[in-house]
């Protein structure tokens, strides 16, 4: 069959060479391969040196080379204790917030490029179908009616539940015959994100003073309040997110045909879109929980990648995680220093500079590829 | 990475065994499909053997393309059933119809800019893990060369002309190399070379043991390039057999409502159909 299909075509192809993979390979401008490790190695040792001066930088400076002593230190493999202080400020605040930044930025990229697949739209975002808004709600809701039935991690709890509760209630009103049309599902997104501002609106107009501060806080994004605990209560669904995810990569390839050709290729997609909504929502609630709202992380991150290395979920997905990470750790960073000693809001930082660089990117991309579809 | 995945693998797929030339590889008895409140299929009976191309042909809305996916597996029949490889098409998995049977969709979209290897790529996704995934370089080349997409292989797909990208859709579901073809008007998109290309793409798959199943509008082709043809009317099968005996100027005159001459061809005798023009 296959020479019967090269003579009569007469195509330079696979005459000799049966498998005909060398040409293909010629073909293209350059290995994607080789790309992706080039990139995900860059991305990495981009997100230590991120990590050790974030780790460094501060109202207390801390020399890296201390740094780096002191981690030997407490893994037991020589190395030397800082002063109390400095212990003290490395190991309680600094680490405490890189970590933070680390897992909250990961699972916001992943996120990202998780939702951009599934709803195979490069503009869909977390915040499109209202988790972010309903995980607000949970959280502004705890603040506002002073609810502790779970001490420190109250808000965090309550936005983990409202979230995904949104996401499940965006979900099934979004579903009809047994199938979910992406219109359909960003529409309703949208009107839950209307209603969401609304009840934030309300509680905002019944609290006092006091919530009101740590409400607009909450609101703005931050990392500040960064702790162990609060380290502990993201990095299950963050670690469990982020495992799960990979293994879904080709699937989302196969998604982007659209979901009947993706069901030809034996994709169960109803099967495939509840888990990744189930674990979009994981991912976001987390980090909305223990952050606030950061925007635009989801969206850049993922964005900036398929520009580099194509729409491949492969390399996109474990890569948007390393991204997000890099692009929060710089940013706290950034967001502590820049005004110092005064703290700009994360949250405010990340809108303000992934606004209208993402307008860039929109036109760029858009005219490089000739259109989105 | 191999083993990861056998862990994770619910159940191992049943590779599909050799179609025995002639058997039915996809059938439809009684088939009824309601879309909307409206009769779409009526009391439907085809099948597609292994080593025929069987056309669909028709006026605008006369049922070919909810036929086509009703034996894709796509839509459950109001009644009736579709056999596939002789097992109700409700009993398959989605990973099993996929090494089954492939679907060419009637437009080709995408929603990111992969590059037109990958795309062609894909329809290798259904045999990863089985001992049959050694044939995907050579299954993506030579679907590349029949389907003449090899040249623009590293170009994005959506900066691709609307007849490169039906070809390289269907370069897709040749690579998928499943023994029961169903494709949705492949030619709507082509220039005339390359709708000849397609039918003898199927023709040659058809040769090869496989069933073909196309839709088209172009009369001319189906009775060239098939072997039987199924004129659809009104949801029902108004005839079905071999275009030379079954191609009649009353009958396709009546269904697509434009009277129509039909003569052979001079040198083929293949027939021809030409709407009546004064």
């Amino acid at each position: 069959m296959t020479t019967s299909y090269e003579e009569r075509t007469g195509e330079p192809l696979s005459k000799e060479d049966p498998s005909g993979a060398a040409d293909l390979k010629a073909a293209a401008p350059k290995s994607p391969r080789s790309k992706a490790f080039v990139l995900t190695a860059g991305l990495s040792l981009a997100l230590l040196a991120g990590c050790l001066l974030s780790a460094a930088i501060g109202a207390y400076s801390i020399p890296i080379g201390d740094v780096l002593s002191s981690l030997q230190h407490r893994i037991g493999l020589g190395g030397q204790p800082l002063d109390r202080v400095g212990e003290s400020v490395l190991w309680n605040v600094r680490l405490p917030r890189v970590v933070l930044a680390l897992l909250v930025g990961a699972s916001l990229g992943c996120a990202g490029a998780l939702m951009q697949g599934v709803f195979g739209n490069p503009l869909a975002e977390p915040g499109v179908i209202g988790i972010s808004a309903g995980a607000a709600v949970g959280a502004v809701a705890s603040i506002a009616l002073g609810l502790t039935f779970f001490g420190n991690w109250t808000i965090t709890v309550f936005a983990f539940i409202a979230g995904l509760a949104t996401v499940l209630l965006v979900y099934t009103l979004s579903r009809s015959g047994g199938r979910t049309e992406v219109v359909t599902l960003i529409l309703t997104g949208i009107a839950v994100n209307a209603f969401a501002g609304a009840l934030i609106g309300l509680f905002i107009f019944f609290a006092d003073n006091a919530q009101i501060t740590q409400i607009t806080f909450w609101q703005l994004g931050s990392l500040s309040q960064a702790t162990w605990p609060k380290v502990l209560a993201v990095l299950p669904c963050a670690l469990a997110g982020l495992l799960i995810a990979p293994f879904y990569a080709r699937k989302l390839d196969l998604l982007a045909l659209g979901e009947r050709p993706a069901r030809h290729l034996g994709v169960d997609v109803e099967r495939l879109r509840i888990t990744l909504v189930l674990v979009v929502a994981l991912l976001t609630a987390a980090a909305v929980a223990v952050a606030g709202i950061i925007s635009f992380v989801g969206l850049l991150v993922p964005h900036l990648l398929r520009m580099a290395n194509g729409p491949g979920h492969r390399f996109l997905v474990p890569g948007s995680a390393l991204g997000g990470a890099l692009v929060l750790v710089a940013g706290d960073l950034a967001a502590r220093t820049v005004a110092a000693p005064a703290e700009l809001p994360l949250g405010v930082l990340t809108a303000l500079f992934g606004s209208p660089f993402f307008f860039w990117l929109l036109r760029r991309t858009r005219r490089k590829q000739g259109g989105w579809a | 990475m191999r083993t990861l995945r056998d862990l994770f693998a619910v159940r191992s797929r049943e590779l599909p065994s050799p179609v025995a030339p002639g058997s039915a590889a996809v059938e439809a008895a009684g088939l009824s499909v309601r879309l909307g409140g409206r009769q779409v299929l009526d009391a439907v009976d085809l099948a597609a053997h292994a080593g025929e191309v069987v056309a669909l042909v028709g006026p605008n809305g006369a049922g070919k393309s909810t036929l086509l996916a009703a034996l894709a597996a796509d839509l459950a029949p109001g009644s009736g059933e579709v056999l596939i490889g002789g097992r109700p098409a409700t009993a398959w998995t989605a990973p099993e119809l996929a090494l089954r049977r492939s679907v060419l969709p009637q437009s080709a979209v995408l929603s990111f800019p992969f590059p037109v290897e990958d795309v062609v790529r894909m329809g290798r996704a259904p045999w990863a893990g089985t001992e049959l995934e050694d044939e995907d370089d050579t299954a993506v080349a030579a679907a590349m060369a029949a389907t003449e997409v090899t040249r623009f292989a590293a170009r994005p797909f959506s900066e691709l002309s609307g007849g490169e990208r039906a070809r390289v859709a269907l370069a897709r579901v040749l690579a998928q190399r499943a023994p029961l073809m169903l494709l949705d008007e492949p030619t709507a998109a082509l220039d005339l070379r390359h709708q000849e290309l397609v039918l003898r793409i199927c023709r040659e798959r058809a040769a090869a043991g496989d069933a073909v199943v196309v839709v088209l509008h172009d009369l001319g082709l189906a009775a060239a390039y098939a072997d039987r043809v199924a004129v659809l009317h009104e949801g029902r099968i108004a005839v079905v057999g071999p275009p030379r005996e079954i191609f009649d100027g009353e009958l396709l005159g009546e269904v697509y409502r434009q009277p129509v001459e039909v003569f052979p061809h001079p040198r083929t005798g293949a027939p021809l159909v030409v709407p009546v023009r004064h």
